[in-house]
């Protein structure tokens, strides 16, 4: 349950090229040739041919701002493309809007559920064209329509109950649902998983085959290596706005992929050895064996913060957690364990009902994040959207933001300065910008994290509690900032890390923390453990 | 024009664009139908004419205006205001009627009080929005009802006459041939725009507006600025009752300021500010301002019956805000270029 994706396959032979060769015969339901995009100073998409067919899931890969993202907007007609066609079952389209795309039998699913929580799962899926008879919406007829279109995909729901009342997996399959409640021909998920657990999207990805062998065509994109190669029948590799070549799942080996996506030129050995999972222990161990910080000098260091007995009712279970200073201490577990809820509480997000937290071993209260802030504690939160970034501020504006709130709203960091800190960090972690003055919102997620990063590390804080900071990030910009992580740690910073990938948990961290329904049920050392360990603790069978 | 940059920020600039475009239209107007509409006269070394009357009317409005823009800023609303002004006007008259010929000392008691009361008056709402949490417009609006009826409690439901010739002087007196009101609240607005971005607050409050969850997660006390917000925007209003009751000779709790926070809500937006929050311009909404007065001015100037005033204001503040949005001005294009399109067929 908890490990559903596959293995990565192995290289049956070397990758030829673009094409494959039985393609030839079958026309491609879905199909751009030569589509350009351009917006001010980006060329986003250059030239794009690309192809779908009836009956297959076809992955799109590619960095953040590869260019995957204009051209799925694109092919759903919210962005006319300055050149090239897009032929839909052979002719030609042009679709002006979303909504001629949907007619047209293309159905979109986006990274975030559109649906409207608080009405029920029968509205939801037939909302804005629900049955009507004599005028009036024809309820029966609805829920009727509601429970078939979900028998289709295998879920039996109580359609009359609102849509919050269902976990965010199942909310997925609602829209899927909803996506297929009329003739669908293409259906296109924009990173549906990314916030479902291994059990959900071992789910969805059931009810993906099942709907290509119903005979429709999937475009799926994802920044998960496991997951690509769990359901994809081909795969289509972008790489700055071009596309780099398409390629049958089964003929391009993991690492091969990897390489592909960051161009060969810039292929280190460690990016290539993370396609390959049980080689990158070994490539950190060799890593952090020349970083400055020895391990027995880990093991003696004092910690920077202890939790003792913090917990708070209905949340999280009374919880011992030390952090030293300069080292890494990851969080594993499953969605929902407690994770997100320690950091919450360790940074006064939250209010504790029960322990005591002690900095540089003084007790210490942390009743909000201004206390916990001046203690030298930062936080970038799990939804970087909601809880990170202020999308409409400027990279700038973000940047000092923590600063200028820690100095008080008197003493303003003024704009030449303010502009000096940005771009010094803007450099520093290679946020990729026009310019600092660029909102902030517009910025690709990885860059968005490194802004929220650089935001925190402007303050010099001796701890950062980081909560999923790699999620929705591309691989390459994943390393890059764990390698940058890595590197602050070894000047003395503690980092709290939190993430659902258990292999990059054990990959970075010192020590592990495993937390199971609310409560820490064992703390192992970061490098001597392997995964299978983790997961039997977590799914309750280690003890 | 290093003060423009302290008025509107970053892009500010063309966000004002329509506000101009807007006010010169009605001045322009106002020229065709007298061409003296913007000369300037001396009486007793006074200026006199019809822009001085503009800015003198507009004084109130802007000031309160210069509070609401910030409180929408931060995502909320104070429709309170127009009952602030009431209860500033009333508590003012009520001090100086203490005494026949009021000392100047009273006077400045009766300035002090009706400035302390609009003050707590704005706190009230401060606790209730940010500290009880209630809805912005709920809360304010308990105030809006309730701020009514205190002032006529004050006024024991007469309308008091002022006659302390320093208390009129604030709202009705000249210094350096301008009138004082001009004079407060061109003083009250840059003072405002250099404590607001002169420090950090003004980068706070957007923060806040745009995203109050994130703000709170950086370490800031945004509950306590929300707090202070209104605090000032009754502080604002109790200006403009100083000003207003001054400038009429009287308090009146049951008229004093009615429908005034439509007013400054409307400055604010035809400003540019949006009512979602975050960004904010003070030069957007005293051009709005500044519209509202000129507006109500040019229909009695050309002319419109009274009681067709309100339709006429209405319409013209229903085609400014559809010039304003992105989506009429692209249809309006889409439009245009179409007819274009058409008469070249025709050809």
């Amino acid at each position: 349950m908890i490990h559903s994706a596959s293995e990565p396959p192995q290289p049956v032979q070397p990758t030829r090229g673009a094409q494959s060769p039985q393609d030839g015969a079958r026309e491609p339901i879905l199909a751009t040739s030569g589509v350009s995009k351009t917006f001010p100073g980006v060329k986003a998409l250059q030239g794009v041919d690309f192809r779908l067919f009836t009956g297959e899931v076809h992955t799109l890969m590619g960095q953040n701002g590869a260019g995957k993202s204009t051209l799925i907007n694109v092919l759903t007609g919210v962005l006319a493309p300055d050149a090239g066609t897009i032929r839909l079952g052979g002719e030609v389209v042009a679709f002006g809007s979303p909504q001629e795309a949907e007619a047209a039998g293309v159905r979109t699913l986006y990274q975030e559920v559109n649906l409207c929580p608080n009405l029920s799962v029968a509205e939801n899926i037939f909302a804005g064209r629900q049955p009507r008879r004599f005028g009036a919406i024809d309820w029966p007829d609805i829920k009727r329509r509601a429970q078939a279109a979900l028998a289709r995909l295998d879920v039996s729901l109580d359609v009359t109950r609102s849509l919050d009342a269902y976990p965010i997996a199942v909310q997925q399959m609602v829209a899927i649902a909803r996506a297929l409640s009329v003739d669908a021909r293409v259906l296109i998920l924009d990173e549906p998983t990314s916030s479902l657990d291994d059990s959900e999207v071992a789910q969805l990805f059931k009810i993906l085959r099942h709907l290509k062998q119903s005979g429709i065509a999937i475009l799926f994109v994802t920044h998960f290596i496991e997951q690509t190669y769990a359901i994809s029948d081909r795969i289509t590799v972008m790489r700055n706005g071009e596309r780099e070549g398409e390629y049958l799942a089964r003929d391009l080996p993991a690492d091969q992929l990897v390489a592909k996506m960051v161009g060969h030129d810039r292929m280190s050995a460690r990016l290539r050895e993370a396609a390959h999972e049980e080689q990158a222990a070994d490539a950190l161990q060799e890593m952090t064996d020349e970083s400055p910080v020895p391990a027995q000098h880990a093991q003696a260091a004092a910690p920077f913060v202890e939790l003792r007995g913090v917990g708070r009712r209905g949340t999280l279970q009374p919880i011992d957690l030390d952090v030293q200073s300069g080292q890494i201490l990851g969080l594993a577990g499953l969605l929902g364990s407690g994770r997100t809820e320690t950091a919450r509480l360790l940074f006064g997000a939250d209010r504790a009902d029960s322990g005591t937290i002690l900095v540089n071993g003084k007790p210490v209260r942390l009743r909000t994040p201004r206390d916990a802030v001046r203690h030298g504690i930062g936080y970038c939160a799990e939804d970087r959207k909601k809880e990170g970034i202020v999308a409409e501020l400027s990279i700038r504006e973000n940047i000092v933001l923590a600063l200028q709130a820690r100095r008080g709203w008197w003493r303003k960091i003024g704009r030449q300065r303010a502009k000096e800190i940005a771009d010094q960090w803007i450099e520093r972690l290679g946020i990729k910008a026009s310019d600092a003055e660029q909102p902030i919102g517009l910025l690709s997620g990885g860059n968005q994290q490194k802004a929220l990063l650089a935001r925190w590390l402007a303050t010099d804080p001796k701890l950062l509690i980081l909560d999923e900071p790699t999620r929705g990030i591309d691989v390459a910009a994943k390393f890059d900032i764990m390698d940058r992580l890595l590197a602050l740690c070894a000047n003395g910073l503690s980092i709290l890390f939190i993430s659902s990938e258990i292999s990059e948990v054990l990959r970075v961290s010192h020590r592990v923390a495993v937390l199971r329904d609310r409560r820490k049920i064992a703390e192992v050392a970061g490098k001597a453990s392997n995964e299978d360990n983790i997961y039997r603790l977590i799914a309750g069978s280690g003890e | 024009m290093k003060l423009s940059k302290w008025f509107s920020r970053d892009g500010g600039e063309r966000q004002l664009l329509w506000p101009c475009v807007t006010l010169a239209l009605l001045c322009g107007l106002n020229l065709l139908v007298n061409p003296h509409f913007l000369a300037l006269r001396t009486l007793d070394g006074h200026l006199f004419g019809a822009p001085i009357d503009i800015l003198n009317r507009a004084a109130p409005l802007v000031l309160v205006a210069i509070g609401m823009t910030l409180v929408i800023a931060t995502r909320g609303i104070d429709i309170s205001v127009g009952a602030v002004v009431a209860i500033a006007g009333a508590a003012a008259a009520t001090i100086l009627s203490t005494q026949a010929v009021p000392s100047g000392a009273l006077v400045a008691q009766a300035l002090v009080a009706a400035l302390v009361v609009g003050l707590l008056s704005g706190m009230w709402n401060g606790v209730l929005v940010s500290f009880v949490g209630m809805q912005p417009i709920i809360a304010t609006l308990i105030l809006m009802v309730a701020g009514r009826g205190i002032a006529q409690l004050l006024t024991a439901g007469q309308i008091i006459p002022i006659g302390a010739p320093a208390y009129l002087f604030v709202g009705g007196g000249y210094w350096l041939g301008i009138p004082c009101s001009v004079w407060i609240a061109t003083v009250a607005v840059l003072a405002t725009a250099a404590l607001v971005e002169g420090t950090a607050l003004g980068l706070f409050i957007r923060a806040i507006g745009v995203n109050p969850v994130a703000t709170r997660l950086v370490g800031l006390r945004s509950k306590a600025i929300v707090f202070a917000v209104y605090g000032f925007s009754g502080l604002t209003a109790a200006m403009a009752g100083i000003l207003i009751s001054s400038n009429v000779r009287s308090a009146d709790g049951n008229n004093a300021g009615l429908l005034l926070e439509l007013d400054a809500i409307l400055a604010v937006t035809l400003g540019g500010t949006s009512l979602l929050g975050g960004r904010f311009s003070f030069a957007g909404t005293i051009l709005g301002a500044l519209i509202i007065q000129t507006l109500t001015y040019t229909t009695y100037s050309i002319g419109v019956p009274p009681e067709a005033t309100l339709v006429v204001k209405a319409a013209v503040v229903l085609a400014v805000s559809v010039i304003q949005s992105p989506a009429a001005r692209a249809l309006a294009v889409s439009f245009g270029s179409s007819l274009v399109k058409h008469r070249g067929v025709a050809r």
